[in-house]
Formats: structure tokens, C-alpha cells, sequence
């Protein structure tokens, strides 16, 4: 058996209104998987967007005890609220809030005026109990609102013209060590997925050298990368003659520098259903597969796109996709700043996670698959890292990368991550014996997909592989506290006034009803 | 004195207009005037405080008279009703919150029912098409804030059935980047008929009836500069080319399409084309298509909770295997009803009699053990019901999330107090759902599974029983049994 603090997922988008539509638009990721209850479960449904029931017996199937929504629309937190209560009470939960492409942030980041930026960043977490700040593709998304995109930190975004994404990057670091946040500023870069678009990333990456992290929670950390994988393309195109991994500068450059994290975003070759706030980044995606294509702006605040997609191990790009995320897990130098994730569902499901746990701890499952189910393995080890790298993920780094890191950048290290005295008392017990089951890869897969036990809180949630205890749900926000600020205040009124279709009085999520069991983080940024 | 309330949002149509102010009795007790809200909205509002309004439970007896019963007895009669039946439909959903919609979904679940909301005879279709091609869609605000093309077509007929959504999202508002308000916006409606949402248009294309599949097509055609016979649905091409022009030299063209199509010749298909002409105008300029949902403020709502949380499936849901099916046509309610598949009917905040289903299928449910949920005086549904259950006003007399037509949730207020002792109806189903558990006494989900593993043998065979199955011939078996292994499943993991 093996023992580690419950898991904690940085990044997974499993609650919330593109959650939702991908459910409700594609019927056919039910077929052949919908379960009827038994025991304590109620009947379950879904593959890559599975309903939230499923959702939650999964994370407890796998010992993971906190989740992390990545994504929420400002306006559709009651809704991202509401699937997190009816999600079973298993896991506890928190959301972020999206940023990036805020009409606030970024008139007050067109004049550099942080204060007003944190001011309003407090505001906003408040009213729809938000976590923390996220940010995606910043400034494409409102370009997008035009069918326009913004696809390097430089380029100028439509009408709020002087705030190109590389000042709302850092106003947004800016603003989030003013206010102490618990998690850093979490970022989707631009250019998401393109060829060439590793020179972006850096560039991103580098707007991060001018802070330090400023916190009592103790996170070391004041930039979250996610989904590296996505962001670490090089060559011009996705053909297998220009196409190239560029995993090795970017996380290279990552271990040069201490103040930045990142999870993988692993591509499991499954076929999923993306989702994200880079609105633009979706359009360009349903041009690519001709698939559906579902998009919702949202006034004021973001967009967000969803497209089903087959990452198919018979074409290259996709092969090398899953190298690429292997490889930013096997060049980190410290497994508490990269944590795993398929950045569930876009570069595969949730129930993946134990399938890429093998991959980064067996180098015989990795070649398996370049050499057996991938059609074009020796062309994916030409373009990619993934053939020089023998390096296999130990036990003591996979608990680093799937719950100690990720709690301490999350600020939650007191409470999650770590089997130390003190904490939350959450522990997961796998059936793997790290003595004797070395010889096969399939045994990781399995066992980290079926913990024998899972403990939240104290309390036995899995026995002996059974849901037994549906616990008792956490939703984690955070409260700041700042100065009063009359024209952030009434900056906030008069939109709401003339170019909101809700009220500012309705537009509060609060309540036992969406917030059943409400965990605060208050955080002081008065002085 | 009078108190005024102010930020209520009103539960009638899904515009869900939230800036309603309601003046009331110092004692909280009476509405005495509502303003801000359409002529339809005031009246649900007013509605409420009928002096003859039903308070209590009652039971229809042989002789058709009523007899007025407890809570208890309703929840017992509701329990007992949906435990015995083989096959219960819970038909409606859409006029409810949805905290009363979740505990709904968990009856059904218990009870193995087939659950419908009013989708099924509206906007089903357009779900359909969403699940066919997607759907570029935006907020309402987006839509005030930027569109300067905005369309109505087929049966969307605002300045009636949504009357402030013309003023306070499509048409006047004076938003950001349409600082001019309806002077910034070209309006184009498509309409048989002369309404009067189609007199105030720039452009009337009043197009023959039940031909939208056509002349929507010929807009893709005129978009991408190819030819057009002369007339296309009674439109000459001259003026579709017009159109196209219009829509593809917006900065952002929404499309807001209604019952017209959804419900005419082709359905679904006429949706498609429809989010078709959608996603080509954004290969030119930014644009949007928005269902005008909602003559029941929740029915959203309803497709949200079922349709992506908690089953995945957003109308005509059959639960009678202990796992979600969802087959439209074979699984919605007036099909079921009419094919005599359903032995119980219980229906909440809905009023099918009244409003949308076709006799034969009313004359099912009178026929069948039934019980209706409803705070109105007397519901149509009430008059074929063995028992009405009143409850209180969701966004009047108790407040619960409702979701907009775009989506947008949004909370309705509680104004006054319901009268006295009266439940609401997540209040009613939460006794429901204990009773119906007590009655079923934990021995159900054994049962569920058992059948369950039946029918995954049969899903292994495309769904064919054992003689279907061995009269196939060998390569059709082997193919098919292919087939439904290259499906990513979760059966590694199981």
C-alpha cells in the first residue's frame, strides 16, 4: 500500500456554464457510459464532461480531496456555484474568477492604477466567492468580441488600445501580491496552441521577473502557467517536417528562475471535449476539425468557446501534443513548482490523471507507446524531447506534483498536500506496493485510479475501494479586505447602470444556497 | 405606507427583467403595484394575490367535485402515486427554481420516472440543433453593448411575447459601443405575417409560410456571392443578397429566432441552417444566434440542471432503466402519453392542458392517476388532475435561481409572504422525495443494477434483444461489437 495526503487538483474544469454546455451538447460522450446508482451513488453519466456526480466519485475514486474550477465567468457564478453544491459532497471545491479580459482591469490597467485594479479585484471576489485570479488569453478574448484576436503580449487590443496583454499580465501579478492573495495570478497565455508559440510563452513568462511573491500564506510563487503544454510549440506548422517541442526552453527557463509554477496540461490521445475562455482560440479550433461549435460571450467580462476533439494517435501532432506534456513533467528541477493535470477535459478527461501518474513514472510504458500506438513514434522522437528523456517520476515526486505543490501555490498548504501534523487530515491509500510492483506500469494506472482508502477531514469517505460517507463539502473563497475606494465604487455602479443587463443587487451571489458550507479565507490589504 | 422593493426580478417570460420595483403593504402582507414591468408581468404579480386563491391540497372525488385534504395526504397520495406506477412521467419543471428542480431530478431518479420539461413542445428542437452543430452565441448585454444588426426570425414576435426585450437588450438600449441606441442598429425581421415587432423593422422579409429551411439556405448562398433563382420562399433574390450584405457588413449581427421555427416544417433542421449562417458570418464579421426562450421564466433552467449536471441530458430524460436514456420521439412526453406508455402523470409548474399539448394527449392524462403542482387559481392541468397541490410563487412569495434565456442565472426575490401554511414546492417535493424513499425502503437500487447489466449486454449489441441478435449475420455481429469497444468508455476504470 501507499499512503499520501489527499490529492489536490490545481486545475480541472468540472463546474460551471461551458462545463455545462458541453454536457448538454453532446449527448453522444453518454453513450455506452451512463451507470445506474448503487449504494451510496447515484446514477452517473459522461466520459470527457461527465454530469457532476460523476464527477465527484471519480476525484474520490482517484484520493483527491480539493479541486480547483479553473474558469469562471464573473456573471455565471451562481451557476458555477450551484454545480458545485450539487456536486456530491465528497471533495471540497473553489473557483477562479476570470480577469484577463475584464472591461474594469483593463481601463484601470491602461493607467497603470493597481490599487483601483486590487480594489475591484476584491470587489468581484466577494460577489461571486471567487478564489483567486485568472487570467486567459488576456486581451484576445475581448477582441474576440469583434472576431479579433490578440496573439502576442504585444499586440493592441480594440479600442482600450493602449493595454496589450503584456500590461495586463503584470497589473494583474501586481495587483494580486498588493492584495496577498492565497493562489498567484494563474495564467492561460495567448496564442494558445499554435506552432511558433513558445517565444510567446516566455515572453509571458519573463513579465514575472520584476515581482516577488508577497502572501502569508506561504506560496513562493506569483505566476501559475497553466496547461504548459499548450504553450511549448515551436516550428510553423502542425506538419511533421516543421512542427518541434520547445518543452526544454520553456521549463529550462522555469528552472532558471524560482517565483513561477506550472501544471502539464498531458494530452491523453482520448477523444474529449475542449472548453475554454479563449473564445478566439475555439473558433480557430472548429475551423481546424469541423466539428460543432458552441461560444458564448460574456458582457463586460469574458467569452468562452467549446469544441469537441480527437487527439488521434494515428496523426503526428497529436503523438507529439502527449510528448510535449510529458516532457515539461520530466525537465522540471523542482516537482513542487509542475503539477500534473490533462487540464481536464481539453487534452483529456479527468479519469486520465492515473494514466499519465504511469506514463511519468514508467519509461518502458512511454516507449510502449511510441513504439507500439503511436503511428508515427520514431518522427515524434526526432521532433520532440520525449526519446532523450529515460527520467521516471518517483512516488515522493508524484505526491510533490499532485498535492503538496499545488497546495502550496494555492495557499493552502496549511491545510492540504502533506501528511505533516496539524493539517486537515486528508489521506489517500493506494493498493501499490512501491517495492514489488515495479515490474508492471499497468499496476500504477490502476492503483492510483482505485485508492483503497480515502479519509477528508478525519472521516472514511472509501473503504476498501467503496464509497461509504459522502462528507461534507467545503466551497473555499476568499474575502479581501481593502480600503474603502469611492471610484472604484462608482465606477462599479454606473456600469452596472448603463451596461450590465443585471442589476448591481442582483448580481451577489450569496447565500446558503449557492455557498452551502462557505470556507473564507480572509485576507487584510488595508495597510 | 407603503414599502417599495426594489432590484425584483420578474418570473414570468425567460428575459427575467430584474429591474422591477413593487410597492407593497407596510405589513409586507400586500402587493399593491409593480412597476417597471410589462403588462403580462404585472399581472403574474397581482395574480398572486387573488382573494380566491386555493390554499390547501385538494382531491378531485368521484362526483368531480373537490375536497380539500393536508400537505400530508398530498405528499402521501404523490408518493404512493409515483412508487406504484411502472413508468410515472414528471412532465413541466419550467415555472419552478432550480433548487426545486434538483430535488425533482432526485424523485425521478428513486422512482425510475421518464421526466420532460416544456422544452418538448418549444425550444426541444433548437436543443437538438445545438447538439447537431453548436452554438456561437452571446449574453444579452454583449449583445446591447455591440450588435448593429439584429434579426428576428420565424415567430419571434418580441413586442408580444417577450414585450421589454426589445428595450432593455436588442433594440433600444443605448450601449457602449451603440451609444445611438436603435439608430445604431439595423433591425431586419423575418415573418409571414405582419406583426408588430415586423412594422417597426428596417427590413420585413415576410417570406412564405413554413419555407425558412430555404430561404435560410439561400442566405448562405448570398453570403458566399454565389447565384440564386429568382425568387427563394417568395423573396426575390435581389433583396436576399440585400440581406446578406446588411448581416455580413455588421461589426456584430445577432440572430434571435423563435417558434416559428422550431415548430414548423423540418424543426430542428431550420435551427441548424440557422446557426449554419451563424457560423459563416463569422468568418466575416463577429455574430451570435440567441433562441428567444422562455414563455416559462425557468425552462432554461430546467435544460441546465438535467441536461448538464446532474444527468447530461437537457429534456425528455427516461430514468426507467436506473440510468439516464434520452431519445426524443420515443422518450417526450406527448409521444409517451399518446402511445400509451406512461401509467402516472404528475406535472409541475407547467400547464399542458392549458397552453401546449394536443387534446389526445390531455385525455391521457385524465385517464391516469395524476397530480398536479400549481400555485395558479385553477390550471387547465388541475381540471383533468385527481389532486392539485398549491404552492407558493417562486420569485413573488419565495425566492430560487432561474436562468435566463442566455443563460445568465439570476435569483428572483422573495416580495410577500405566501399565505399561510402554504408549502412551496421545494418544500412539497423535499416530503415527497422522504416519503417516496421510506415507501421504497433502500431496496431499490438492488434492482436497478441487476437490470442494468441486462441491458449493458444488450448496448453491447447495438441494442438488440438475443433473437434480433443471432439472426444477424456473423460480420455484422463482429462489426457492431467493434464498434461499441472503440467507444471511449470508462470501462478500464469500472
Amino acid at each position: 500500500m501507499t499512503v499520501m495526503a489527499a490529492g489536490v487538483d490545481v486545475h480541472a474544469h468540472v463546474a460551471g456554464p461551458k462545463v455545462n454546455t458541453g454536457r448538454n451538447f453532446r449527448p453522444e460522450d453518454k453513450l455506452f457510459n451512463t451507470t445506474a446508482g448503487s449504494g451510496l451513488k447515484r446514477m452517473e453519466g459522461g466520459f470527457s464532461v461527465p454530469t457532476v456526480l460523476r464527477t465527484a466519485y471519480l476525484y474520490a475514486r482517484m484520493g483527491f480531496g480539493f479541486s480547483m474550477e479553473a474558469a469562471m465567468p464573473p456573471l455565471y457564478a451562481r451557476h458555477t456555484h450551484e454545480e458545485i453544491r450539487d456536486t456530491p459532497p465528497i471533495i471540497d471545491q473553489g473557483a477562479l474568477p476570470v480577469f484577463g479580459n475584464n472591461w474594469f482591469v483593463l481601463e484601470y490597467l491602461k493607467e497603470n492604477e493597481i490599487e483601483n485594479t486590487a480594489a475591484y479585484i476584491a470587489w468581484l471576489l466577494n460577489q461571486t466567492k471567487g478564489f483567486g485570479i485568472k487570467c486567459v488569453n488576456p486581451g484576445g478574448t475581448e477582441s474576440w468580441g469583434w472576431g479579433m484576436n490578440c496573439e502576442t503580449v504585444d499586440d493592441v487590443v480594440p479600442y482600450f488600445d493602449v493595454t496589450p496583454p503584456r500590461q495586463i499580465v503584470s497589473g494583474l501579478i501586481a495587483a494580486n501580491e498588493y492584495l496577498g492573495l492565497p493562489h498567484c495570478m494563474h495564467v492561460h497565455g495567448n496564442s494558445l496552441g499554435e506552432p511558433g508559440n513558445y517565444e510567446i510563452t516566455l515572453d509571458t513568462l519573463k513579465i514575472a521577473e520584476d515581482f516577488k511573491p508577497q502572501n502569508d500564506f506561504g506560496r513562493e510563487v506569483v505566476l501559475h502557467n497553466t496547461h504548459l503544454q499548450f504553450h511549448c510549440y515551436g516550428g510553423e506548422s502542425y506538419a511533421s517536417k516543421s512542427f518541434e517541442s520547445k518543452s526544454k526552453e520553456v521549463v529550462n527557463y522555469i528552472n532558471s528562475v524560482d517565483n513561477i509554477s506550472y501544471d502539464l496540461g498531458v494530452v491523453t490521445l482520448d477523444e474529449t471535449t475542449t472548453m475554454t475562455a479563449d473564445g478566439p482560440f475555439e473558433h480557430h479550433l472548429s475551423h481546424m476539425n469541423n466539428l460543432k461549435w458552441a461560444n458564448t460571450d460574456v458582457e463586460l467580462e469574458t467569452g468562452s468557446g467549446i469544441v469537441p476533439f480527437i487527439y488521434n494517435p494515428k496523426t503526428f501532432i497529436a503523438g507529439a501534443q502527449w510528448a510535449v506534456g510529458l516532457e515539461c513533467g520530466l525537465f522540471i528541477k523542482d516537482p513542487m513548482r509542475a503539477y500534473i493535470t490533462t487540464d481536464a477535459p481539453n487534452a483529456g478527461p479527468l479519469c486520465r490523471y492515473p494514466r499519465v501518474y504511469k506514463w511519468l513514472m514508467s519509461a518502458k510504458a512511454r516507449d510502449d507507446m511510441l513504439d507500439n500506438t503511436l503511428k508515427y513514434g520514431d518522427k515524434i522522437r526526432e521532433r520532440c524531447y520525449i526519446g532523450e528523456l529515460d527520467r521516471e517520476i518517483s512516488l515522493y515526486e508524484l505526491a510533490m506534483m499532485t498535492r503538496a505543490g499545488p497546495a502550496k501555490t494555492l495557499g493552502l498548504s496549511h491545510m492540504f498536500g502533506s501528511l505533516k501534523p496539524g493539517l486537515e487530515g486528508d489521506v489517500a491509500v493506494y493498493p501499490y506496493n512501491p517495492e514489488t510492483d515495479t515490474d508492471d506500469p499497468e499496476k500504477i494506472e490502476y492503483a492510483f485510479g482505485n485508492a483503497a482508502y480515502l479519509i477528508k477531514g478525519g472521516k472514511l469517505i472509501v473503504n476498501e475501494g467503496e464509497i461509504v460517507d459522502m462528507g461534507n463539502k467545503r466551497t473555499f473563497w476568499v474575502n479581501a479586505t481593502v480600503n474603502d475606494n469611492p471610484m472604484v465604487e462608482r465606477d462599479i455602479s454606473e456600469k452596472f447602470r448603463r451596461y450590465y443587463t443585471v442589476t448591481q443587487n442582483n448580481y451577489t451571489v450569496e447565500g446558503e444556497h449557492y455557498v452551502r458550507n462557505p470556507y473564507v479565507i480572509e485576507v487584510d490589504a488595508t495597510k | 405606507m407603503t414599502k417599495i422593493i426594489t432590484d425584483v426580478v420578474c418570473p414570468f417570460c425567460g428575459t427575467l427583467c430584474d429591474d422591477l420595483e413593487v410597492a407593497v403593504s407596510d405589513d409586507g402582507e400586500e402587493i399593491l403595484e409593480v412597476y417597471n414591468a410589462c403588462a403580462i408581468g404585472a399581472t403574474k404579480f397581482l395574480h398572486s394575490q387573488a382573494k380566491d386563491r386555493i390554499t390547501r391540497p385538494r382531491m378531485k372525488q368521484e362526483d368531480g367535485s373537490w375536497k380539500e385534504v393536508t400537505y400530508d395526504d398530498a405528499v402521501d397520495y404523490t408518493a404512493n402515486l409515483l412508487v406504484d406506477a411502472k413508468k410515472p412521467l414528471m412532465y413541466g419543471w419550467s415555472s419552478t427554481s432550480c433548487p426545486a428542480q434538483g430535488v425533482g431530478s432526485e424523485i425521478g431518479e428513486e422512482v425510475c420516472a421518464c421526466m420532460d420539461n416544456t422544452a418538448t413542445v418549444c425550444h426541444g428542437s433548437t436543443l437538438i440543433a445545438v447538439q447537431d452543430v453548436g452554438v456561437p452565441s452571446a449574453t444579452l448585454g454583449e449583445i446591447a453593448n455591440r450588435a448593429d444588426r439584429v434579426v428576428f426570425w420565424g415567430g419571434c414576435n418580441p413586442a408580444h411575447a417577450h414585450p421589454r426585450h426589445m428595450s432593455r437588450y436588442s433594440i433600444f438600449p443605448r450601449g457602449f459601443f451603440t451609444g445611438k441606441g436603435s439608430k445604431s442598429r439595423k433591425m431586419i425581421v423575418v415573418d409571414p405575417r405582419k406583426t408588430d415587432t415586423a412594422k417597426m423593422a428596417d427590413v420585413h422579409l415576410q417570406l412564405e409560410q413554413g419555407r425558412d429551411y430555404e430561404l435560410l439556405s439561400a442566405i448562405r448562398v448570398a453570403i458566399r456571392g454565389e447565384e440564386l433563382p429568382d425568387f427563394v420562399a417568395g423573396i426575390p433574390k435581389e433583396e436576399i443578397y440585400e440581406t446578406a450584405e446588411t448581416l455580413k457588413s455588421g461589426r456584430f449581427t445577432v440572430i434571435f429566432f423563435g417558434m416559428g421555427v422550431t415548430h414548423s416544417l423540418g424543426k430542428n433542421h431550420n435551427i441548424d441552417i440557422a446557426i449554419m449562417v451563424t457560423r459563416d458570418l463569422n468568418d466575416y464579421t463577429k455574430a451570435a444566434i440567441v433562441a428567444m426562450r422562455g414563455g416559462h421564466y425557468n425552462v432554461t433552467g430546467s435544460g441546465q440542471v438535467w441536461g448538464g449536471w446532474q444527468f447530461g441530458f437537457p429534456f425528455c430524460l427516461d430514468l426507467t432503466r436506473g440510468f439516464a436514456r434520452y431519445n426524443p420521439g420515443d422518450s417526450s412526453s406527448n409521444d409517451l402519453l399518446v402511445r400509451d406508455e406512461v401509467d402516472a402523470v404528475f406535472v409541475l409548474g407547467s400547464d399542458p392542458p392549458g397552453a401546449h399539448f394536443p387534446v389526445r394527449s390531455v385525455k391521457k392524462i385524465a385517464q391516469l392517476p395524476s397530480v398536479c403542482i400549481d400555485p395558479h387559481i385553477t390550471p387547465p392541468t388541475s381540471a383533468v388532475s385527481k389532486m392539485h397541490v398549491p404552492v407558493a410563487f417562486v420569485g413573488v412569495e419565495v425566492g430560487g435561481c432561474a436562468y435566463r434565456m442566455d443563460n445568465v442565472p439570476i435569483e428572483t426575490r422573495k416580495v410577500v409572504e405566501p399565505p399561510e401554511g402554504m408549502l412551496t414546492d421545494e418544500e412539497f417535493l423535499q416530503k415527497v422525495l422522504d416519503r417516496v424513499r421510506e415507501l421504497k425502503g433502500g431496496q431499490h437500487n438492488h434492482d436497478r443494477v441487476s437490470h442494468q447489466k441486462w441491458f449493458c449486454l444488450r448496448l453491447f449489441r447495438g441494442g438488440l434483444t438475443e433473437t434480433k441478435w443471432m439472426s444477424l449475420s456473423k460480420t455484422a455481429r463482429s462489426s457492431m461489437q467493434a464498434m461499441s469497444q472503440s467507444r471511449p468508455s470508462l470501462m478500464p476504470l469500472a
